[in-house]
């Protein structure tokens, strides 16, 4: 039986107390939700803090509070279930709904959060695996060693961001928010990630995620596809998000093209969003457009199913995405 | 790994009131094995990649290896030990029980919950609903489809409220 390294656990009513007992234990504690993520890490010993500071009994981090025409504020500790069922995200943001939605099992969401989601750690063929079979390969980069298996040459960590949830929030122009004893900030959802698998978010060690902040709709619209091995449980071997804003005549005013799972960060498509830009979405400018937007894709051999197939797919899936919207 | 602390932690479980001291560490899943001898909720993968040890958490489906006790305080828990009410199976049960729809029965108490679930929220649920709300439940032996036309037949009972027979399509083939 695998189970939990032991640790503390710490159940702040608020989130300064929240931060202060993450600022007051530093790096030998980490902050739960769902635990959907974590709790599976701690057991194969990926991670295994001393102190756990347990969010889900502060109520200000819970619920979805605004109005579409002005933007929602999803609170961190939101359970994923809760996110794609609300009535106003399923039918302002009915993108985002789905996204989540195609996240794990319905029983996961029911425990899982938008906030874990979004820090979700990443993943890789080499890491995700049980204390015994990663010492047997003398660990890896990201955990307890230091070569990275998939690429012995290279210096960073390649884990892959694995959320279904970021590539549609980064398309759709989400910003993170984010408390810390220093007070608090605010932070584009495409600039909260870094292409690297070990320090993959921007946030400093004493912050805490506290809500998502969706903006007004005004007229884009986005879709999300995942490929997955199976149709539920498995994480996104790539994914695919498109939010599109366009003229009532069907030239495409803006666009924004996110890409996951092919990086430790997601992958912005700019060429394939100024190809679009100005134009009418002919099958030919979308055929065009796929192909730029799978120039950026560099999946690595470190993820299920076959890394070259899976380049091949982007093209195909970012096809799809953009008929669904034109 | 000896525990670097212990909690009193008060879970109520099928109804009744339980006051225990355990390892914070200790999941879910291994207080009710272990602690309180409800082995009905089987530990599978152990990992949230297959749904065996699913119970419901305030009328809701999760999984209890990936619960800790202590974020359980305050809430109604639910195991398969519960579902049978007066000496009688639950509807679900005996469905599951008329039509083979267990072969090895080890993902059975966890697709029982989740199906309760869905029943509580749907009288009538379609194929496809029934489909999505056991997506998170593997079964490696019978298949699904068994699965599925039990929840279905439950659904008729419980709906009429009567023992209405499994349809013989479903018992022999058509």
């Amino acid at each position: 039986m695998m189970r939990l390294p032991a640790f503390t656990y710490a159940a702040p009513r608020s989130i300064d107390e929240a931060a202060r007992i993450l600022a007051g234990e530093g790096p030998q504690a980490m902050l739960v939700a769902g635990g959907t993520d974590l709790y599976p890490n701690m057991k194969r010993r990926q991670q295994s803090p001393r102190v756990l500071i347990g969010l889900r009994g502060i109520r200000e981090l819970s619920g979805i509070t605004g109005i579409p025409t002005t933007g929602l504020s999803i609170g961190a500790c939101t359970t994923l279930t809760d996110l794609s069922t609300h009535r106003l995200v399923v039918e302002s943001y009915p993108a985002l709904s789905r996204a989540v939605r195609t996240i794990s099992t319905p029983i996961l969401r029911n425990m899982g959060t938008i906030g874990g989601n979004i820090c979700l750690d990443t993943r890789c063929n080499y890491y995700d695996q049980s204390y015994e079979w990663r010492r047997a390969i003398n660990f890896c980069m990201k955990c307890d060693g230091d070569t990275c298996w998939v690429a012995p040459s290279s210096r960073t960590c390649l884990a892959v961001n694995s959320s279904d949830s970021v590539p549609l929030l980064c398309a759709i122009g989400a910003t993170v928010r984010l408390a810390g004893t220093h007070g608090h900030r605010e932070i584009a959802m495409r600039d909260f990630y870094n292409k690297d698998g070990i320090r993959y978010i921007n946030k400093q060690p004493d912050e805490i995620v506290t809500h998502i902040a969706l903006p007004p709709v005004n007229g884009w619209s986005a879709t999300y596809h995942k490929l997955a091995r199976r149709g539920s449980f498995d994480f996104p071997v790539l994914g695919v998000a498109v939010a599109m804003w366009r003229d009532p005549d069907g030239t495409v005013l803006d666009a924004r093209i996110y890409l996951n799972a092919v990086a430790s960060a997601p992958v912005e498509a700019a060429e394939a969003r100024q190809a679009l830009i100005g134009h009418k979405p002919t099958p030919d400018l979308i055929a065009h457009a796929s192909h730029l937007a799978s120039i950026n894709a560099k999946p690595m051999d470190n993820t299920d199913l076959d890394y070259a197939w899976r380049k091949k797919m982007v093209r195909v899936y970012v096809r799809r995405a953009l008929n669904g919207l034109s | 790994m000896s525990s670097l602390s212990k909690l009193r932690v008060r879970l109520r479980v099928n109804g009744e009131e339980h006051e225990m001291l355990v390892p914070v560490e200790k999941t879910l899943l291994e207080v009710l094995r272990e602690d309180m001898g409800l082995t009905g909720t089987k530990h599978g993968c152990e990992l949230g990649e297959c749904g065996a040890c699913a119970v419901l958490v305030d009328g809701k489906p999760v999984l209890s290896c990936l619960a800790l006790p202590v974020e359980l305080e305050g809430h109604e828990i639910m195991t398969v030990e519960g579902l049978a009410a007066a000496g009688r199976m639950h509807p679900l049960q005996e469905a599951f029980a008329d039509l083979g729809a267990a072969q090895c029965g080890y993902c059975t108490p966890g697709f029982l919950l989740a199906a309760k679930s869905l029943l509580e929220q749907s009288s009538d649920p379609t194929r496809d609903e029934i489909k999505d709300a056991l997506a998170g439940n593997l079964c490696r032996c019978t298949g699904y489809i068994k699965i599925y036309e039990a929840v279905e037949l439950a659904a008729r009972r419980m709906r009429s409220g009567s023992e209405t027979a499994p349809e013989q399509a479903v018992l022999y083939g058509r």
